[in-house]
């Protein structure tokens, strides 16, 4: 297994203050919008940019939801491993907030296609906006577009992008992997 | 990545410690989904379910039906009084016919001990036991767990007595296996006709005196008297099995804690159980109903995960 680093720690950093202040572009002071994280990964950098928005830019009162979608995926029965469901914690309606789904990479959109499937379950919101990570350009299996994205990566199939956030692996990285065989 | 080590839910004895906390795990997801604004997952869309009651029942019916509805799972209902059980048909030439229409699984309750095993030897469908005569009934005993350990955060270690009719009982054997694989300690009460003769060789104590198994417990799941079961008198009467064996607040008030009382439904008011328990705090009666729909759907799902196209 071969790996190239394709974000640093720095990076990531300017990345998410980069995505806070375009989130601030759009939404000011938040009144009528909320995050929501896609669970497993998406909720790192959910969390973080909460952290960002709250301390350094003064949001108040902004709420942030974890969502998990296993039981709303397309391929439960047609994948060898089972999967593992999370928790969802979304303690607020969604009922026509504005809401930004959070996640760390974009590939084939189908997680993301659960997650608009799965967030109508908690109200009718009134727009619905995504920010992801990382964007794999030219691997899309459905028609879903970031709104906001920190860096857009061509990778083909075999290659997996890894994001570590120091609060799973101890520093914040982004690595491009191929398996060799 | 974790699954279930079995291919059916036949009863409890055949799963292990890691099968429940996957289950359990999986059932604090769904009970999540059930008290949202919308109730329901499409997981289970392209799945069909039979449940076959030949035996009568309200609650685990509605409960498995409910279950199978927040799962998006096609139904169909089986009840064997309006069907051609009543003219002759076998079990598997029943379970057969259903399953040409593309059933993927089947839940069921039958008067014999057994049934279940057999279906699933004979009929290539997952299958649920919801009941086997006097046999098993493991989806009430996990929900039974789940709630114990939902009410007092843990199962291992805690004391829980089994009150009532133990002969004719599914739910006290299923209850006794559960408990046992999750480290509680079991004792049963009951008059001695209504106590299986072999019970203490699977690790059960007996205790006929009522005041001493409650001073002693942490929970008491309090059983019905299944007169419709009962070939022979097993008691003088019903007066007399209250007076024995009936559960009523003042010996509660009288225990110096305060112990937590289940039934499994349906409850025969002031018979096993009065009134002011059954609707007390110490209760956890409509708990159990609520943790039944996330336990079956937590099962369902499970089973259903294991079913590849």
């Amino acid at each position: 297994m071969s790996s190239k680093l394709l974000l640093n720690s720095k990076e990531i950093d300017i990345i998410l203050h980069r995505l806070a202040c375009q989130l601030i572009e759009n939404h000011n002071d938040f009144s009528n919008t909320v995050l929501i994280g896609l669970q497993p990964r998406g909720i790192f950098l959910a969390k973080r940019l909460k952290e960002i928005l709250v301390n350094e830019h003064k949001i108040k009162d902004l709420q942030l939801g974890l969502l998990d979608i296993t039981f709303y995926r397309d391929d439960f029965r047609r994948r060898q491993e089972p999967l593992e469901a999370t928790n969802t914690e979304i303690p607020f309606l969604i009922e026509d907030k504005n809401v930004i789904l959070i996640d760390d990479v974009l590939f084939s959109g189908r997680s993301i296609r659960a997650g608009l499937s799965a967030i109508q379950d908690f109200g009718r919101p009134n727009l619905v906006e995504l920010l992801v990570l990382i964007d794999r350009r030219f691997s899309r299996h459905l028609p879903i577009q970031p709104n906001y994205r920190g860096r857009q990566v061509d990778a083909i199939n075999k290659e997996k992008v890894k994001v570590c956030w120091k609060e799973t692996h101890k520093k914040d990285a982004v690595y491009l992997e191929q398996n060799i065989k | 990545m974790k699954q279930l080590s079995v291919d059916h839910l036949l009863g409890i004895k055949y799963l292990n410690k890691n099968d429940i906390d996957l289950i359990f795990e999986t059932a604090n997801h769904f009970k999540e989904v059930i008290n949202r604004p919308i109730k329901k997952v499409p997981s289970l869309r392209d799945i069909t379910i039979a449940n076959l009651f030949f035996e009568n029942s309200t609650r685990t019916k509605l409960s498995f039906e409910i279950a199978e509805k927040r799962l998006s799972a096609d139904i169909l209902n089986f009840s064997a009084g309006q069907s051609s059980v009543k003219k002759g048909e076998t079990l598997i030439d029943t379970v057969n016919n259903i399953l040409s229409m593309k059933v993927d699984i089947v839940v069921m309750r039958h008067a014999n001990v057994g049934a279940g095993v057999f279906l699933a030897k004979h009929v290539n469908a997952k299958i649920i036991n919801a009941g086997d005569g006097t046999h098993e009934h493991p989806t009430q005993a996990l929900l039974d767990s789940y709630s114990i350990k939902e009410k007092l955060g843990t199962v291992k270690g805690k004391k829980i007595v089994i009150v009532g009719d133990i002969l004719h009982s599914r739910v006290a054997l299923s209850n006794i296996f559960a408990l046992q694989l999750q480290g509680a300690q079991v004792k049963v009460c009951g008059p001695t006709t209504l106590i299986p003769k072999y019970i203490t060789s699977l690790g059960v104590e007996v205790e006929t005196n009522l005041k001493k198994a409650l001073e002693w417990c942490d929970v008491a799941n309090v059983l019905r008297v299944q007169h419709e079961r009962m070939d022979i008198k097993y008691f003088p009467s019903t007066r007399e099995y209250t007076q024995l064996f009936g559960i009523n607040q003042e010996i509660l008030d009288n225990l110096d804690k305060k112990i937590v009382i289940m039934h499994p439904g349906p409850i025969n008011r002031g018979v096993e159980i009065t009134s002011d328990v059954a609707d007390s705090k110490q209760s956890i009666i409509l708990n159990q109903v609520e943790n039944g729909v996330a336990i079956r759907m937590a099962v369902i799902y499970l089973l259903a995960q294991q079913i590849k196209r």
